[in-house]
């Protein structure tokens, strides 16, 4: 380093080193231990919560960031970024419908958004708009009853600590990976679920979800826990495109599923991808992992990427008890510039512990994708094992589709199928889809639709037709 | 109904058809046979509007209007029909979720009401049951792995459904069996009344003892060398194409 760089670095960490106003509503751009007690003050959070934040940036300051996955983007400066900024007030937010981009309307009418919702995705103040106040108390009754714990995770570290630090960074820690540290040390806020013993949570965590929280932070912090024998199917995201000033996320999901437990966690991602020259999209660094704890435990993964310009994101599954059952079911789409290198890990501990991987990948324009896919079976996983489906389809002939499997097995008794393929969208099949009335966008997406169906049929239904709407919009001018 | 005049067609800068003249009218089926590569297909595509195929001179008016200035989706839309020599598999896509998609594509364009679910598949039930097609075709995946004679089959039932003024049949009678040729041909005949018209590829005379054709045509070289009604078919299968002169 030359003393010039030295000597601005220090100055930097100068000007941050008396930044202790706590009544300010957004932090100076950059990362020091300051900025940290900043926020971690501003959220009233307890001691051992600042300790936990503070040990993971020191940690993340040894470590490198990842320079492997197959995706391009300059350099990010991290003192260049915002670490905390307050809620937006609700003064702030569009007062109607009025008030909105005509444009993003017609997104949400080709999605088919029900219209009650849109005011609400649209960034409104909810409850000058409608009456979904009382429909998200009742919702919050419903699950109050049933015992189930469903808040944000700032309110979740006010109201449950005891749960939060047992759990938190005890799938996902501090340690590991380069994202993931920087995460811990600065992530705002996110959702906190818990599901006691027995419990089968009576309703699907989307139209709730959907509604109250879909603004998600920059650095987002998600922790789900299904107690003994529970089972909770959590909708994370949605169909509407998202933007956010803020160029980079790093989130991170933990799940931890005891003994019989089942959780089901579908994404939706939409985030701006960015103009067809890839500028002003969002880079998604995600980790998201959750462990099969106890015997006959089940985590399935779904995920429809079609946002974001850089999307680094391999969801994941610790078998560790016997039986355990963990499912991977992923569309992605790139297009224009769009890359994304994503994929699974499936790790196989418990006995006869099985794992089911199925990636669609769909490229166009000039979008890159990568699937990576870990399946590593332990010594003692006698009985484990895998199916890997891994597909990609090819719309033009400007894209790429990258496969990158690793499989590592200790154990001989293990069963490993893998079976890809990679096609295109040929003409012939447009022309004779065109042939029946369906115009070229139309057929395009529905032979899109019919190569994602296996994944598709894992989506909540409703869900599941907004997807389709999506992955036609996403291809628009694709095509022609 | 259909008027083809003086039509140029080449593919890849090849010339395939070279001034053919044809005219349908309402209620009408016309057979066009002639040897391989004569342009039988070509037509077809170029009717359908395939995009490799450039008309380089010559007219086509469908109903009165100018059927080559149309997208292949309008054409369809407008009521012509190919049921292809090559259908082609579309995996994952249900085969009654795309005859539904299809069916009322074509409501819209008519300005009909779309059909509802059951109104659909009540319809769906009857073509079937007239094609003796199983069940289970229903929720199979759009021609994936479908027999050469079920692929024919289920073009045809996809005739039945969108009802189109203008069908083009390409060798659909090919790969039938005994019994298939003589249901599918059911299924086009239930279709015959002075508002449908028909042109119909093929190879051989057995198709069109089921489907009796009002006009018979020889393709040949891309022009149309002679025209007769059914009992030229008889004569080209006594004597084949050798001895038709050229007449164009
Ligand atoms: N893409 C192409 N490039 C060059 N020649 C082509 C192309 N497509 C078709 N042809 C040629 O055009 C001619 C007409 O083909 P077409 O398929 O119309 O024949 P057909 O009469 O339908 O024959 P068949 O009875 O065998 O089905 C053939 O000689 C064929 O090789
Ligand atoms: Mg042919």
């Amino acid at each position: 380093m030359s003393s010039a760089t030295v000597d601005e670095v220090v100055s930097k960490k100068y000007e941050f080193g008396f930044f202790t106003d706590i009544d300010a509503d957004e932090a100076p751009p950059g990362l020091s231990e300051d900025i940290i007690r900043f926020i971690s003050a501003k959220k009233k959070e307890p001691q051992w919560l600042l300790d936990y934040r503070l040990k993971a940036y020191r940690h993340w300051l040894t470590l490198e960031e990842p320079r492997w996955p197959k995706v391009d983007y300059p350099q990010i400066d991290y003192q260049d970024v915002i670490y905390y900024s307050a809620p937006k007030r609700p003064e702030d937010a569009p007062k109607s419908l009025d008030e909105v981009d005509p444009k993003l309307l017609e997104t949400y009418e080709k999605l088919g958004i029900p219209l009650h919702e849109r005011a609400a995705l649209a960034g409104i103040a909810v409850d000058a708009v409608f009456d979904s106040v009382s429909v998200a108390t009742t919702f919050k009754e419903t699950l109050k009853e049933a015992g189930v714990i469903f808040c944000s995770f700032s309110e979740a570290v006010q109201d449950h600590p005891e749960l939060v630090q047992k759990y938190l960074g005890s799938v996902v820690p501090h340690t590991d990976n380069f994202f993931a540290a920087l995460n811990a040390a600065v992530f705002t806020d996110g959702s906190f679920c818990w599901i006691p013993a027995g419990v089968r949570c009576p309703m699907e965590l989307s139209t709730y979800f959907r509604i109250n929280a879909a603004k998600t932070g920059q650095f987002e912090r998600t922790l789900i826990v299904a107690e003994e024998g529970a089972y909770v199917s959590y909708l994370e995201g949605c169909t509407a495109p998202q933007r956010d000033e803020n160029q980079l996320h790093a989130a991170v999901v933990e799940i931890v599923c005891q003994k019989n437990a089942e959780v089901k966690y579908s994404t939706v991602q939409n985030w701006y991808p960015g103009d067809e020259n890839g500028k002003g999209g969002i880079y998604n660094f995600v980790t998201k992992r959750g462990a099969c704890r106890g015997d006959n435990a089940k985590i399935s993964w779904t995920q429809v990427e079609t946002g974001s310009a850089i999307t680094w994101k391999y969801p994941s599954v610790i078998l560790q008890g016997d039986n355990s059952v963990g499912e991977f079911y992923s569309v992605a789409v790139t297009s224009n510039m769009q890359q994304a290198d994503t994929g699974t890990k499936m790790l196989h501990l418990g006995k006869n512990t099985s794992s089911t991987i199925v990636s669609k990948g769909i490229s166009a324009m000039r979008g890159q994708q990568s699937y990576r896919g870990l399946v590593k079976v332990n010594k003692g996983a006698e009985g484990a094992r895998n199916y890997t489906q891994c597909d990609s389809l090819l719309i033009g002939d400007r894209c790429g589709a990258h496969t990158f499997p690793y499989i590592e097995v200790k154990n001989p008794t293990a069963q490993i199928e893998h079976e890809a393929s990679t096609s295109k969208v040929s003409e012939d099949q447009v022309f004779y889809l065109r042939q029946r009335g369906l115009s070229e966008e139309d057929a395009v997406s529905l032979i899109v639709n019919g190569f994602c169906k296996e994944v598709f049929r894992q989506l909540p239904m409703e869900f599941a037709v907004e997807a389709q709407a999506l992955l036609a919009v996403s291809l628009e001018g694709a095509v022609g | 109904m259909l008027s083809i005049q003086n039509l140029h067609a080449e593919v890849d800068g090849q010339p395939i058809l070279k001034g053919l003249t044809l005219e349908v009218k309402p209620g009408e089926v016309h057979a066009i046979m002639g040897p391989n590569g004569s342009g039988k297909s070509t037509l077809s595509n170029v009717l359908a509007g395939r995009d490799e195929y450039t008309v380089t001179q010559g007219s086509v008016t469908f109903r009165g209007e100018d059927l080559l200035d149309k997208a292949p989706e309008e054409r369809a839309q407008a009521g012509v029909f190919l049921a292809f020599q090559y259908p082609v598999e579309i995996p994952g896509v249900g085969n009654s979720y795309f005859l539904k998609t299809a069916v009322n594509k074509k409501r819209a364009a008519e300005g009909k009401e779309e059909l509802d679910a059951k109104g659909f598949l009540k319809l769906l039930k009857e073509k079937m049951a007239l094609l003796e097609m199983d069940a289970k075709f229903k929720s199979r995946d759009l021609n994936v792995g479908f027999s050469g004679g079920e692929k024919k089959k289920n073009e045809v039932l996809q005739l039945t459904m969108l009802d189109p003024a203008l069908a083009i049949l390409d060798e659909t009678d090919s790969g039938l069996d005994i019994d298939a040729l003589r249901i599918v041909s059911k299924g086009v005949n239930s279709l015959r009344d002075k508002e449908h018209s028909f042109i119909v590829v093929t190879h051989y005379q057995r198709l069109l003892d089921h489907i009796e054709p009002d006009f018979v045509h020889v393709l040949k070289d891309g022009r149309i060398v002679k025209s007769g009604d059914k009992s030229l078919a008889l004569e080209l299968e006594a004597q084949g194409y050798a001895g038709i002169a050229d007449a164009a």
